[in-house]
Parts: structure tokens; C-alpha cells; sequence
């Protein structure tokens, strides 16, 4: 019973703020707020006894993307920067689209019997630990691998659009010349 | 653990949010708010994933470990989605996406 009460807390939590983060009229505000959505998923998570994933959830997203999120903008507007309204057609055919998503889904799952709880789900953080670097049936080594040479080319990517000749490309820009890389590259 | 807790609930809950956030996708008109809506809908998504392992298939940690993977995938994504936002705001002083049409001429 306290789980339940627990989890319709995190629920109400987490819906209320998605609701305040998409429709904020100030940007950092809107920031803060989904902040608040992701440690509300984190409580859940701890709820639900995966302590491991929770932390995960608490150090990579709230700690580390919600940082990148709020100095990106900090880089690019004033602090009190207010975001415009959109106007009502786009409101108005945004409400339908997610009312009509929500009535599809609610009516699937409704109407759809789950299966009753199968097996006993043994979520140790050893038994994780071993799975992910496991290379046998039910290993998940290779995507954790691939993971790894993922991160190594966001972190490259990441570095060489930042370097990028941006000056250079924005006088060319405002010159009125063309911008294409083989242009570019003929000058230098 | 988790006793009185259905399935249907979380499902309504995640679906709930993942809408929202596709709201604020087709809405918003400044690209890191975008992004922000990208968030909340990959989050709903992750909430699925663990929840329908821990509640229904409970044979292995398969939705764990796909949650962990979603992870990895939306850090690497913001972090190189915010590098492009930040270097087009140096190049055309405004992240609005209807004035962002560089790569068309």
C-alpha cells in the first residue's frame, strides 16, 4: 500500500512537471522543471528496487545532461529570457495530436490481458554487473563495446564542430557567397 | 517490494508523459526547448522499458540493460545536438528553427 501511494506521488510529480517543462514561458524555468522530472524518474527507479539504475539515472541525467542543458543556455540567452507563446493554430493541432496519441494508447492497453508475473527477477547489482560483460546467451557485451566507440566519436564529434571555422563561414555568410565546404576549403 | 503497483498504471503514466513531450516537440519554438521535449519523451520511453521487465517479463534484466544503453545514446545525442545548437547561434545569432535553414541553398 505505501508503494502505491509512493509511486501515484512520483507519477502526479512527474506528469505536473513535463506539463510545466513543455508549456514554461521562461526558458530556465522550463529547465528546472525537467530537472524535476528526471529525479522524479530516479525516485521511481529506487522505488522499484534497482538502486544501480536509479544512481545511473541521478548522475548521468540530472547531473550531467540537466549541466550541459542549462549552460547551453547560459551561452545563448539573457537569464529572464521569456520563450514566445505559440499561436493557437499550433496549440490547438499540438492538444489534438497528444490527445488522440494518449486515446490510441490508453485503448490498446486496456483492452490488451498481460501475461501474470513470470519467474523471480534476480536484480542484484553483481548479477548486472556479470550479464553486461557476459559473451554467452544473454550477454550483453557487444553493445556495451559499441557504447564505448560511440562516446569516443560523440567526444571527437563534439570537439571538431565546436573548433569548426565559424568566423570565416560567417563572413563568407553575410558576403553572400556560397558556404559549401568545397568553396571553403579552395580559398585555404 | 512493489506490491499493488499494475502495469496499466505505469503504462497510462509513461504514455501520458511521452505525449506531453511530443507536444512540446511540435510546439516550441527555440531548439534547446525542442531538445528539452526530446528529454522528457526518451525518459518515458526508459520508465517502459524497466517497468514492463520488473512487472511482466521477469525472467532477465533485458529491459535493464536496454535502459542503460538509452542512456549512453541520449547523453551522447544532447551533448552533440547542443555542440550544433551553440555553433549555429555563433553563426546566425538565433536558435529559432524557422530561421535555421543554412543547409538549404
Amino acid at each position: 500500500m505505501t508503494e502505491r501511494i509512493i509511486f501515484y506521488i512520483l507519477a502526479f510529480i512527474m506528469i505536473v512537471f513535463s506539463l510545466m517543462s513543455v508549456t514554461s514561458t521562461k526558458i530556465i524555468r522550463s529547465a528546472i522543471y525537467l530537472l524535476g522530472v528526471l529525479m522524479a524518474t530516479a525516485g521511481l527507479y529506487f522505488l522499484f528496487n534497482l538502486n544501480f539504475l536509479g544512481a545511473i539515472q541521478l548522475t548521468v541525467y540530472a547531473g550531467g545532461i540537466m549541466v550541459l542543458i542549462v549552460i547551453a543556455i547560459l551561452l545563448t540567452h539573457h537569464v529572464g529570457f521569456g520563450l514566445p507563446v505559440p499561436d493557437k493554430k499550433h496549440m490547438i493541432l499540438g492538444w489534438l495530436a497528444a490527445m488522440i496519441g494518449i486515446t490510441i494508447s490508453f485503448f490498446q492497453f486496456t483492452t490488451h490481458t498481460f501475461k501474470p508475473k513470470i519467474g523471480n527477477l534476480d536484480d542484484r547489482v553483481s548479477k548486472m554487473g556479470a550479464d553486461m560483460l557476459h559473451y554467452g546467451d544473454g550477454g550483453f557485451v557487444l553493445p556495451f563495446e559499441v557504447i564505448s566507440i560511440l562516446l569516443l566519436a560523440g567526444i571527437i564529434a563534439a570537439i571538431t564542430i565546436a573548433k569548426g571555422g565559424i568566423p570565416h563561414l560567417k563572413k563568407r555568410l553575410k558576403s553572400g557567397q556560397p558556404t559549401t565546404v568545397s568553396s571553403s576549403t579552395k580559398k585555404q | 517490494m512493489e506490491t499493488g503497483i499494475q502495469i496499466g498504471d505505469v503504462l497510462l503514466v509513461t504514455s501520458i508523459m511521452f505525449f506531453i513531450g511530443v507536444y512540446g516537440f511540435v510546439t516550441r519554438k527555440n531548439l534547446i526547448a525542442v531538445l528539452m521535449s526530446l528529454e522528457i519523451i526518451i525518459n518515458a520511453a526508459a520508465i517502459n522499458f524497466v517497468l514492463i521487465n520488473k512487472l511482466v517479463f521477469t525472467t532477465n534484466l533485458h529491459g535493464v540493460f536496454f535502459t542503460f544503453f538509452i542512456l549512453a545514446v541520449a547523453a551522447v545525442e544532447v551533448a552533440i545536438g547542443l555542440v550544433i545548437i551553440l555553433n549555429l547561434y555563433r553563426l546566425k545569432d538565433s536558435i529559432d528553427p524557422e530561421e535555421i535553414t543554412t543547409l538549404k541553398h
